[in-house]
């Protein structure tokens, strides 16, 4: 507790909980549309695209990476989700294509562009998350901070827009809402979204933190409001513990804040079960 | 002046007609069911009647006082639903959603509204119960209540039968007949001919040569004898 106190006095380590706590929520709120939906994956595909925008924002020498990767990661989302049920190649078999040929090209261009001296560590530490979330300057906690705020305020303008076509998008479309454009605000804020958690799980596990809290809160409640909020509050406390073991054992922060958000998963469902047979 | 007309109506996708020369028109009070044959283009021509879908030609006409979106619509179910945790009050209260804008809460009006379309469709008890735990017909009742918070003119439902037993489907039937009577058009997809023959006052068939008139006119029809022959072939 002692230690716990003495690396709270460190501002950074003040920031990356905020940060961390922040992103979670926000990863959470879109998580429950997005799997029923059936769009998981779109998380995942859209970090790797994050990925390999990061690296020519790497080649670019840009100063704050976030300019670049931002508006190519919600482009793609416009595209993924937009194509849905008319594109030529269809919803799995995109995200498939669009992610591994950005974490190809990602790859390829670090390689090939680099002056790192450690390719693999860097490589490693975009792909998996790392301490630099620890390592955050003040701007970048405040853009992090304004993109949260912007994400959650969006959310809670549309949330009943969002409950309305994730449901029965044909009667949204019968009675005039317009579908397609609030299928784009929420392609826009999942690029967001995954753009802010690059910083704090890496690009491979994004897809962790926006599902596994709406999953878990599925197993515990059956109305979308007292979902939304569950997964919300599952999410955060996951974020906090496990950055809170992170920073005090060492461990990979990414990892485990997804190892808790896995472990906090197997609990709910525990619990739905024995709630069940004990009925 | 009739709440939808249609002249002369082409549909299908993509440039390419699958069904021409459909014409008929729905009054207020009318109960007009859409009969054909699978693959007849009934989902078609419901998407394009909803606006979901462009006529390839042809207009569809709106009068009477009913605006494109004040129709209600109970659509099949689809995979999504089976899933969502979602309640039926919630459910219910999205029928609102195309005059209620971004407010985060609900007015007077509007949950008067809602609890009247429950009450209707007999549902008020399970008001806090989870949707995808009820049984067929409940659901079908849940998507009906929301339907009536989207319109009090037309209805348009798609097959809102299937999947349901016989008893079941036969109280769906003559709740949807009392909506009928209060003055709300129905327009209803069926595969279900007796049905079809037992509650509506209008019949349009969808085929090579569609019909459109009466349910006692289509009786006495060239096609209407084929279709109700056939489907006695299919029941023997």
């Amino acid at each position: 507790m002692e230690k716990f106190l003495y690396y709270l006095s460190y501002p950074m380590v003040r920031h990356a909980l905020i940060v961390g706590v922040l992103i979670a929520l926000c990863s959470s709120l879109l998580g429950v549309t997005l799997v029923l939906k059936r769009y998981s994956f779109i998380g995942d595909g859209l970090s790797h695209v994050a990925f390999g925008a990061m690296a020519i924002a790497g080649i670019l020498k840009v100063s704050n990476d976030t300019f670049v990767v931002l508006p190519l990661t919600i482009l793609s989302a416009i595209f993924l989700l937009k194509s849905g049920n008319k594109a030529v190649i269809k919803g799995d078999a995109a995200i498939a294509m669009v992610s591994v040929a950005a974490l190809a090209f990602g790859y390829l261009l670090l390689n090939i562009f680099s002056a790192s001296a450690n390719l693999s560590g860097d490589v490693c530490t975009t792909l998996f998350g790392s301490f630099s979330i620890l390592t955050l300057s003040i701007a970048e906690v405040w853009l992090c901070l304004a993109l949260s705020l912007v994400v959650i305020v969006l959310f809670v303008i549309f949330y009943h827009k969002i409950f309305d076509v994730t449901f029965d998008e044909d009667f949204a479309r019968a009675v005039g809402t317009k579908v397609d454009f609030y299928n784009l605000c929420i392609a826009i804020i999942i690029a967001v979204i995954i753009v802010l958690a690059m910083n704090l799980v890496g690009s491979l596990l994004i897809s962790a933190l926006i599902i596994f809290p709406a999953l878990a809160a599925m197993r515990l409640f059956k109305n979308f409001k007292s979902v939304t909020i569950a997964s919300a509050v599952i999410s955060v406390i996951c974020a906090l513990v496990g950055m809170i073991i992170a920073i005090m054992t060492g461990t990979p922060v990414g990892s485990t804040i997804v190892a808790v958000d896995v472990g906090a998963f197997f609990t709910c469902l525990v619990i739905n079960y024995s709630r069940r047979g004990s009925r | 002046m009739s709440y939808i007309s249609c002249d002369n109506l082409s549909l299908g996708y993509e440039g390419k007609s699958i069904l021409d020369n459909i014409s008929f028109k729905a009054n207020k009070g009318d109960y007009l069911c859409v009969l054909g044959e699978n693959g007849a283009g009934k989902s078609t021509l419901l998407k394009t009647i909803l606006g979901m879908n462009m006529p390839i030609d042809g207009l569809i006409e709106f009068g009477d006082g009913l605006c494109k979106h004040d129709i209600g619509y109970l659509s099949q179910q689809t995979e999504v639903q089976r899933d969502f945790p979602a309640s039926v009050e919630e459910i219910v209260y999205s029928g609102l959603q195309s005059s209620h804008g971004f407010r985060l809460f609900y007015s007077k009006e509007e949950k008067e509204l809602v609890r009247r379309s429950m009450e209707r469709m007999d549902i008020v008890h399970l008001a806090k119960s989870c949707y995808r735990e009820l049984s067929g017909g409940q659901q079908q009742r849940v998507l009906l209540a929301r339907a009536l918070c989207a319109t009090k003119k037309v209805l348009v439902l798609d097959e809102p039968v299937s999947g349901l037993d016989p008893l079941v489907s036969s109280n769906l039937y003559s709740l949807i007949s009392e909506l009928n009577k209060e003055g709300i058009a129905i327009i209803m997809i069926s595969h279900d001919l007796q049905a079809a023959l037992k509650y509506a006052s209008h019949i349009l068939y969808l085929c090579n040569k569609p019909f459109f008139g009466t349910k006692e006119e289509f009786i006495e029809s060239k096609q209407g004898k084929l279709f109700m022959a056939m489907k006695d072939m299919e029941d023997n």
